[in-house]
């Protein structure tokens, strides 16, 4: 292989004018730390929601929340993305599907609230299992309390049921993070896209790789150590969640 | 006059599947009634009736003027004014013992945080157990958490105290410690009814007994009668069984 190595590229101004290649890189981390956050939130709103709707004792809920968990984790991701960001606007009315094409930051914003919803079935999928995984006597026992059915929720089996599911949630996390990549195919110049631009500006594609490869471990090392010291602060003495 | 009256409760999964059949029962203010019965006879799902945390088909249930099943009664007030104590205990594990005791109080009755705490330390002093008031449930052993849930269950100021084989879970040697509390609380004149194998308790604080077997009531008859001459072959047989040893 001949095979011109040149770690200093990164220390060359790219051609796009904006500055260094490290700064692209670094442009293009930042809307991967910024799809990443806003996909999470929503991934975990919609997901906790939705779990918990799936374990109430409503026959039509549970099985409307069931139908958005299958749809949204059985759809491959990428077909998700080009569903929000190239055919709904096609298919709502002309002012909308306008407004939306010429939204600013469009890619972002599909980008994110498409990888949030395909993550909350996810994540739904875990909050239901944290919840079934308690006795049913601890819902006896809030209900007995007479707490209403959403204090038992907030105030008993949504504070255990999560201590349970930290380990997959962070898990679901790291998972939102490499997702964000796929946003890319609808433009948006995440790291994974600013790494391919400097590749074909530069040609060096193993140091380009390189980069990017460190930049995403060190997003998600940084995401496994927080939420290692989440599980830590929310440890009860004497409780062990994996009994 | 009935504090709790129990009229032709049945309640079933399918028309085959019946585990309350017809069950009528009072306790009066005060009285202490215990249940018992083999097991699959349906006595934790007939007191778990009464704060209508079982739904029932057939027949109906007041406790103190509500009633059950009634879409007027509410459901979280009327539970609150009964207090009810598990076989596992049902202590929730992420709240530290007083946090146990107040949430309800606090959620529920509205009381503020300086009451519900004077509170929760006054009947963790009375079941003697002051010095664990900052642990958490998994910290304490399996008689001192049954303690705790009955003065969670207490801290309500409950009209009636509902037990579902409180002792059932326990190792032997931690039994005793729960059943005096429960002693005591009788001989306060605390109105209970209690589902349990523990026929020294029964005989000791029990008004009534009442033996269930198959869903239904079969015998319902004053303490000193019932172990003296139960008039059921099944009661006898039950009661053979269990005082074998």
């Amino acid at each position: 292989m001949n095979y011109h190595w040149n770690w200093g590229i990164f220390w060359e101004m790219s051609p796009e004018g904006t500055g260094t290649y490290f700064d692209m890189l670094l442009a293009g981390l930042w809307w991967t730390l910024a799809t990443s956050a806003l996909a999470w939130i929503i991934a975990f709103s919609v997901g906790s929601v939705v779990g918990v709707l799936r374990t109430l004792r409503s026959g039509w809920v549970v099985m409307a929340c069931n139908a958005y968990v299958e749809l949204f984790r059985n759809i491959p991701i990428l077909v998700q993305l080009f569903l929000w960001y190239f055919v709904l606007p096609e298919v709502l009315p002309a002012e909308m599907g306008r407004w939306l094409k010429t939204m600013p930051n469009a890619a972002f914003w599909t980008g994110s609230i498409g990888i949030g919803l395909f993550m909350s079935a996810r994540v739904a999928e875990q909050v239901k299992a944290g919840l079934q995984a308690l006795p049913r006597g601890q819902w006896m026992a809030g209900t007995a309390l007479g707490l209403t059915t959403a204090q038992t929720y907030r105030y008993i089996l949504l504070p255990t049921a999560f201590r349970i599911i930290l380990p997959p949630l962070t898990s679901e996390m790291l998972n939102t993070v490499k997702n964000s990549s796929v946003a890319l195919t609808i433009g948006l110049m995440e790291l994974t896209a600013q790494t391919r631009a400097m590749q074909e500006f530069s040609f060096q594609v193993f140091e380009a790789f390189t980069a990017a490869t460190i930049l995403y471990l060190i997003v998600n090392a940084v995401v496994t150590l927080a939420m290692r010291w989440v599980e830590k602060m929310a440890a009860v003495p004497g409780y062990t969640t994996g009994h | 006059m009935a504090m709790i009256r129990l009229e032709g409760v049945s309640k079933w999964y399918t028309p085959q599947f019946q585990v309350l059949k017809d069950c009528t029962l009072s306790v009066a203010k005060g009285e202490v009634l215990v249940v018992c019965g083999p097991s699959g006879s349906g006595k934790s799902t007939l007191i778990k009736c009464i704060n209508a945390l079982e739904p029932f088909q057939a027949g109906s249930i007041v406790i103190d003027g509500a009633k059950l099943p009634d879409p007027k009664t509410n459901l979280p007030k009327l539970r609150s004014r009964i207090g009810m104590v598990f076989q596992h205990f049902e202590l929730f594990p992420h709240l530290s013992i007083t946090q146990n005791l107040c949430l309800a109080q606090e959620k529920v009755l509205r009381r503020g945080h300086e009451e519900a705490m004077a509170k929760a330390m006054m009947l963790l002093e009375r079941v003697g157990l002051t010095a664990h008031a900052h642990k958490f449930p998994g910290q304490l052993s399996g008689g001192q958490q049954q303690r705790v849930a009955i003065a969670r269950a207490l801290a309500m100021d409950p009209i009636a105290m509902l037990f579902d084989e409180p002792t059932s879970a326990l190792d032997p040697e931690m039994i005793n410690e729960v059943l005096d509390v429960m002693v005591e609380l009788a001989g306060e004149g605390m109105t209970m009814m209690v589902v349990t194998h523990e026929m020294g308790f029964a005989r000791k604080v029990a008004d009534r007994v009442v033996f269930m077997d198959g869903g239904e009531i079969i015998e319902d008859r004053p303490t000193e009668a019932f172990f003296g001459s139960p008039h059921s072959a099944r009661a006898q047989t039950f009661l053979s069984k269990i005082l074998a040893h």
